[in-house]
């Protein structure tokens, strides 16, 4: 139990000793850091809009994040999130076009099966290339984000554009009844539940059913899973498909709840810092859910930061790199007895940051 | 289609494969030099974009465009080293420590960068080869990017170094069998941390020729994943070097065939074609990766082909 605990603060420790660096780092720029740690706060939690704020944010996040954790507990580092996304939302606003939907329940439920369908199948474009090439999944998922963007613009700015868009090329807007709109009137839309609710079913699926469980062995490890008979290649595309079905969720709600339509705002990194989030929350999909919605307040207090101490609009995305890295880093730290270290740790000179701030905690 | 649109169209090819293929020449080589010590270094994307941003403020403050390279060569060195260091540790996953880099990397240089996005640097002076030409068209495509030879000259000497000298052998032990390397005495990861460290450099200076020669201005959207291409580019090139200089060039002008087609007045499907790079390394992988088995020439050691 006090082994899980330290665990459990690791990645805590690393996050406020990123923090701490992000003090430093705008610090030499010349801002104060007490100031910036306040106003990072204030503006993710601090009130009832800020809190709007940051769940708007969170609700993208939590299912971009998902289509990270789902392929990596199948063994599969897929960092093309961004792909699903914007291709999702691009299903979702075409829909209409092809087929008449009815404007109420029914229809938005078809706009987000068309982003979750052609999320799943660029996500498992990947996984196949895996599977039946041997391509590394790494890099093919990523450069298969890059073409997605290509031809969301080249069908945002072509055949699907709406030629009363001039100056920012847009598809038709969703008809009012097709859209998503806020829980109990506010600006909190539906996809924080969807989010959730995706965060917990995936939770439960890979903790407690065998098929699971399965998907588990294969990526923990691959030779047992032969040795057993799994059908690896048919479980690596499902984790593949669920987890991209997630983050082409994530571009429809994004389209049938904040844009209305999907335009190039939609290109907004959710499916890149989704990969942080995933990693930060070590691939645990309920752990998916605070984590997430911390780094939607971290996004969320980013325009704040920039008014109010005039810090670039990147600080938050050097605030997520610093943590990201320390996550990493702390990950050497695991599964150290501590009890025995301690001692001797003291004698050295000048431990790392890292380590200092885990010791705090632990 | 007359005579003058085909040399106009060929070209803008030629000329664009020579402008934009220098810096995947650089961050291969990069890519290369650090694989070929057993670590994969997804980070250079964050490389390239940090070094082209320090290589643009360089010459902006110094009004030297050299020294604008050498301080890009220099960031793109100080990245690397975190990656190397950091991929020392028990436990830590290069693959995900250069998804980290390349967050840190971009959001390093859109800081740093925000008050060089409206000024002008001094820009590189090209070389003129299109001399011998009467066409404007032609001498225009042949103003060549300075650090070009450079980077031939560089390619040749690392593949002369990988075959020829203590060092080199070194780099490549550490890269096929940690444990020989280990036996004979050397520090595996000392090793793979020079090598990390002067890849980056390496690419440190494709970041240079994106700001200081083309497209010459330092904005947010300088990069369009060359650094993660580079990774591909590589394995294509199959560790070699050499071969890495015609993978770059014909990515360049892969690159360039949407500007080449709009230079000479089609500019239907400008996206498609600006997609081209991608759809052609996925193509490439597919044909050159098999399934269970290593790709030849390929480091023993290395995360991504195993």
């Amino acid at each position: 139990m006090r082994q899980k605990l330290a665990e459990a603060l690791l990645p805590v420790g690393a996050l406020a000793a990123a923090l701490l660096l992000f003090g430093v780092f705008v610090w030499l720029g010349g801002a104060s850091p007490v100031e910036t740690w306040e106003i990072l706060f204030k503006g993710a939690f601090g009130d009832w809009f800020s809190w709007q704020n940051t769940l708007q944010r969170a609700a993208p996040l939590m299912l971009t994040a998902l289509c990270v954790a789902v392929p990596a507990r199948a063994g599969l580092i897929i960092i093309g999130g961004e792909g699903a996304v914007v291709l999702g939302g691009l299903a979702a606003a075409a829909l209409p076009y092809a087929i008449p939907l009815p404007a109420n329940a029914i229809g938005t439920t078809f706009v987000c099966l068309a982003g979750m369908v052609v999320g799943a199948l660029w996500i498992m474009i990947a996984g196949a290339l895996r599977q039946y090439r041997g391509v590394n999944e790494t890099i093919s998922s990523l450069l298969l984000a890059y073409t997605a963007i290509a031809l969301f613009k080249q069908f945002v700015e072509g055949p699907l554009r709406d030629p009363a868009t001039l100056n920012k090329p847009s598809t038709r807007s969703l008809v009012e009844g097709l859209r998503i709109g806020g829980i109990a009137g506010s600006d909190v839309h539906w996809g924080l539940v969807f989010g959730v609710v995706a965060c917990l079913l995936i939770g439960v699926w890979l903790a407690y059913t065998a098929s699971g469980f399965s998907v588990r062995v294969v990526g923990g490890n691959p030779r047992t899973a032969q040795l057993v008979g799994l059908p690896a290649t048919r479980l690596i595309l499902a984790a593949c498909a669920i987890g991209g079905a997630c983050a082409g969720l994530a571009g429809a709600v994004e389209v049938a709840a904040v844009h209305t339509n999907a335009n190039a705002a939609l290109i907004a990194g959710y499916g890149y810092a989704g990969i942080l989030v995933a990693f930060i929350a070590r691939q645990s999909p309920i752990a998916i859910i605070p984590v997430a919605i911390l780094f939607g307040g971290f996004g969320a207090a980013g325009s704040l930061l920039q008014r109010r101490l005039g810090l670039p609009d990147a600080s938050v995305q050097v605030l997520q790199g610093i943590a990201f890295v320390l996550i990493l880093a702390s990950e050497a730290l695991r599964g150290i007895a501590w009890q025995a270290v301690l001692p001797k740790l003291g004698k050295r000179p000048g431990p790392p940051a890292p380590i200092a701030v885990a010791e705090q905690l632990a | 289609m007359s005579a003058d649109t085909v040399v106009a169209f060929s070209a803008a090819i030629v000329g664009g494969a020579l402008r934009v293929g220098v810096p995947f020449l650089f961050v291969s080589l990069g890519e290369c030099l650090t694989e070929k010590s057993g670590r994969i270094n997804l980070g250079l994307e964050g490389v390239l974009v940090l070094s082209a941003m320090a290589g643009f403020g360089g010459s902006y403050l110094t009004g030297s465009p050299w020294a604008g390279v050498a301080l890009a060569a220099c960031a793109g060195a100080a990245l690397a080293l975190l990656h190397g260091v950091l991929c020392s540790l028990r436990r830590v996953n290069d693959v995900a420590t250069g998804i980290a880099l390349m967050l840190l990397g971009t959001g390093l240089a859109f800081y740093l960068g925000k008050p060089l996005i409206q000024p002008q640097a001094m820009q590189l002076a090209p070389i003129a080869l299109g001399g011998w030409s009467a066409s404007i068209v032609v001498q225009a495509a042949l103003q060549i990017n300075p650090l070009l030879p450079l980077g031939v000259l560089l390619a040749i000497a690392m593949r002369w170094a990988f075959v020829q000298t203590r060092w080199g052998l070194l780099v490549r032990l550490a890269g096929d069998s940690a444990s020989a390397t280990r036996a004979l005495g050397y520090s595996v990861n000392g090793i793979r941390i020079a090598a990390t460290v002067a890849g980056g450099a390496i690419a440190g200076l494709g970041g240079a020729s994106l700001t200081l020669f083309y497209p010459g201005s330092w904005n947010e959207g300088i990069s369009s994943g060359q650094g993660l291409i580079a990774v591909a580019l590589v394995i294509f090139a199959r560790w070699s070097p050499l071969r890495c200089v015609g993978a770059a060039l014909l990515f360049g002008g892969a690159g360039a065939i949407g500007p080449a087609l709009q230079s000479v007045g089609v500019s239907q499907g400008y996206y498609l074609f600006s997609a081209v790079p991608y759809v052609l390394t996925l193509i490439i992988l597919v044909i050159s990766c098999r399934p269970g088995s290593v790709a030849i020439g390929s480091p023993g050691e290395l995360s991504s082909t195993r």
